[in-house]
């Protein structure tokens, strides 16, 4: 412990010499912009939507009313036959599936994490100018595994209040004393050649369904 | 100066038992491009992957119409953490312990691979799963963990290319860069099956086949895994938040799973505020992989309950960060934020190949890192900042506005004074330049973009020698008169 004690003493001597007398940097100018988007929810989440498709996540619509059904259209769609459910997703959103659900209490180990088809989350916020998810852990989203080691991410978007514009205009939405993790679009990899191919170690398939309230 | 030398022996040891496997021993730069140039298959790859993701980059930068202001606005954060670095580190600190976890020090590579080493043996384990890091690869950790009888997987589809290959990475984005797909197949074919899970029967050389046999193989260790081990992109004093980005997801499975995580992480990668990440996560990701995002951004602020490892450490490594730190004019290369885009658009490393560098930073950031981490004492250290046209190129893409040529000058002045005439470092330089201007098309394609971007570049001498190898001069007008001409005029 005395060593690492020397070290970081060391260290911090060694870097107060190396810029003693150096010159105060420049003011940081934040004349970059908020945002690049016009402030229109209808534009933000078109946008949303097509960043997300880009980057080949299958985005899809539908009011409130039609939220469990598409949810149970997806997961069959893909052959889905269990689902983890993280605490705190509605109820309602599971409705209309005949899958087998999965809860995580108590957690789920991550065999049988492996074990299970689906995981249906919610978000925390959606960033339309990159075509981003992020989840902060809360309820309906469940710990970082459960969207990480099943196959398939079926993520759903309230709009337009969980819809920002852009990432300057996220990060004071967001808890930094949460573990976030920022989604856009599947796994990919570009490592063999630069073709780019979907899906890896994470979910190989993103479902995202903006539900939109008005 | 007691530290420095601490730090050199520890990097000689280094040598000898870590990076030492990869670099040791390494032939001046001439000597490593002139077998990569003679490799047709390598070059073909290398010019296809930079050609292609630098007209990505250049798409995803120009739908930001703000780009000049993020990028000065990612140049002043930098400066503005580096010139303050202490205070910024030590809010870290105090951030990172608050929220659960552990923050270690270490001077030096040896110091970091020791801590690592007995964190790990803590735990019980030898086995543990790796996220690419750069930061570990400088220090061998790799190698120090199984000399210590740890096996330490990696687990980006790159790195495991390499791995398995035994082979050392060419490019920081894109470490397997120089191997095709057909080369791919076959290390996967052979070597598979003696790491772990083997690749399916019948593996074909297709992408996707081949990232699913990756998929097979890595996902048993990642379920049993118990260590996990990475580096980091950023560290926000602030909140004590550190920063993953990644496309594959294998980031989130070591970061996630594991019951202990250790990230070691050098210091330099501290941002003051939460918001600065406003800038990076812009300028990042478009740079890099020419995203808008990519794939998988992690953020975790020590430890969190119900959610991920249970123990969390942070190895602050030094390692010749503060010696670079002094230099008031090679402090720069500090804000790198290891993007790669200046390796994508370098004439020399398009020909020379990541392997010619010698270290784990390749191209224009690894000719100006290297030798300030490393000092220039050796021949391959003393050669990189030689190893390029000063064309430009490499700032014009800078996300954090480096100004590569202007430390390669800077760096060719101090291996002028280290070596002196006649000197084996002499040698070494001059044969580097000698390359470079042997090589038309390099030069060519430099001049060409430095006819375009002639304002950036340095106004002094750019050749071998600096006071003590010739005489001291501004630079030529280079459109006027090519670098070309102008070094045979002086080699003299
Ligand atoms: S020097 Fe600049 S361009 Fe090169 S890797 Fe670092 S940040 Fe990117």
């Amino acid at each position: 412990m005395t060593d690492a004690v020397s070290a970081r003493e060391r260290i911090l001597a060694r870097v107060r010499a190396a810029v003693a007398g150096a010159p105060e940097a420049p003011a940081v100018d934040r004349d970059y912009r908020t945002s690049h988007t016009a402030d229109d929810p209808a534009a933000v989440l078109g946008l949303l939507h097509e960043n997300l498709a880009d980057y080949r996540a299958h985005v899809h619509r539908t009011a409130p009313g039609g939220l469990a059904a598409l949810v149970a259209e997806r997961l069959a769609e893909r052959g889905a036959r269990s689902v983890a459910v993280p605490p705190g997703l509605p109820d309602a959103w599971l409705a209309a599936t005949d899958a087998v659900r999965r809860p995580d209490e108590p957690r789920l180990t991550p065999y049988e994490l492996d074990g299970i088809d689906a995981v249906v989350t919610g978000c925390a916020l959606a960033i339309a100018e990159t075509g981003t998810l992020v989840l902060d852990g809360g309820p309906g989203q469940g710990r970082r595994a459960l969207t990480l080691v099943p196959d398939l991410h079926v993520c759903v978007v309230l709009a337009p209040e969980q819809v920002v514009a852009s990432v300057p205009l996220a990060l004071p939405l967001l808890d930094p004393g949460r573990p976030l993790t920022w989604i856009s679009g599947p796994s990919a990899t570009s490592d063999i050649e630069l073709d780019r191919v979907e899906g890896v170690h994470g979910p190989r398939t993103l479902e995202v369904i903006l539900v939109v309230s008005r | 100066m007691s530290d420095k030398k601490v730090r050199a022996s520890a990097l000689d040891e280094g040598r000898r038992s870590g990076d030492g496997r990869a670099f040791v021993g390494m032939p001046s730069f001439p000597e490593a491009a002139h077998e990569a140039v003679g490799d047709t298959t390598l070059r073909a790859n290398l010019r296809h992957a930079t050609h292609t993701i630098r007209d990505k980059r250049a798409r995803a930068v120009a739908e930001l119409d703000d780009w000049a202001a993020l990028r000065e606005a990612g140049k002043r954060i930098k400066d503005e953490t580096l010139r303050h670095l202490d205070t910024h580190l030590l809010r870290l600190e105090a951030g990172v312990t608050d929220a659960g976890g552990t923050v270690h020090w270490a001077a030096d590579a040896a110091e970091a691979n020791r801590i690592v080493a007995d964190l790990v043996r803590a735990t019980g384990e030898t086995e543990v799963v790796k996220v690419k890091s750069m930061a570990t690869q400088e220090i061998g950790l790799n190698e120090h963990l199984e000399a210590e009888g740890i096996a330490a997987y990696e687990t980006d589809l790159a790195e495991l290319i390499v791995q398995l290959g035994e082979d050392r990475p060419s490019h920081i984005l894109v470490p397997a860069i120089h191997r095709n797909r057909g080369e791919i197949r076959d290390i996967f074919a052979e070597k598979m099956g003696s790491w772990g899970r083997a690749a399916p029967e019948g593996l074909s050389d297709t992408p996707a086949e081949l990232a699913e046999a990756a998929r097979l193989h890595l996902r048993e260790k990642f379920l049993r895994a118990k260590v996990g081990i990475s580096g980091a992109n950023f560290m926000v004093a602030e909140t004590g938040t550190l920063v993953v980005v990644e496309s594959e997801g294998n980031g989130r499975m070591c970061l996630t799973l594991p019951e202990t995580l250790i990230s070691v992480v050098g210091i330099e990668k501290v941002v003051p505020t939460w918001r600065d990440l406003e800038v990076f996560l812009q300028t990042l990701p478009r740079s890099s992989t020419a995203e808008r995002m990519n794939p998988y951004t992690s953020m975790w602020t020590g430890t969190a309950d119900e959610d991920g490892p249970r123990a969390f450490h942070l190895v602050l490594l030094d390692n010749g960060r503060t010696d670079a730190l002094a230099d008031e004019v090679g402090r720069q290369a500090l804000r790198c934020i290891r993007c790669s885009a200046c390796l994508n658009v370098c004439p020399v490393y398009e020909r020379a190949g990541g392997h010619a560098y010698g270290s784990v930073y390749p191209g224009p950031i690894g000719a100006i890192l290297t030798p300030q981490l490393r000092g220039t004492t050796s021949e391959i250290d003393a050669s990189l900042p030689y190893a390029s046209s000063l064309c430009g190129a490499c700032y014009e893409v800078c996300p954090v506005a480096i100004d590569i040529p202007e430390v390669l000058v800077h760096l060719r002045e101090r291996v002028a004074e280290e070596g002196g005439k006649g000197h084996r470092l002499e040698k070494a330089a001059i044969k580097a330049a000698s390359w470079v201007l042997d090589h038309p098309n390099v030069l060519a394609a430099g001049e060409r973009v430095a006819s375009a971007t002639r304002k950036v570049h340095p106004k002094r001498l750019p050749g071998p020698g600096a006071r003590q190898w010739s005489d001291h001069r501004d630079l030529p007008e280079l459109p006027a008169e090519p670098f070309r001409d102008w070094w045979r005029k002086n080699r003299t």
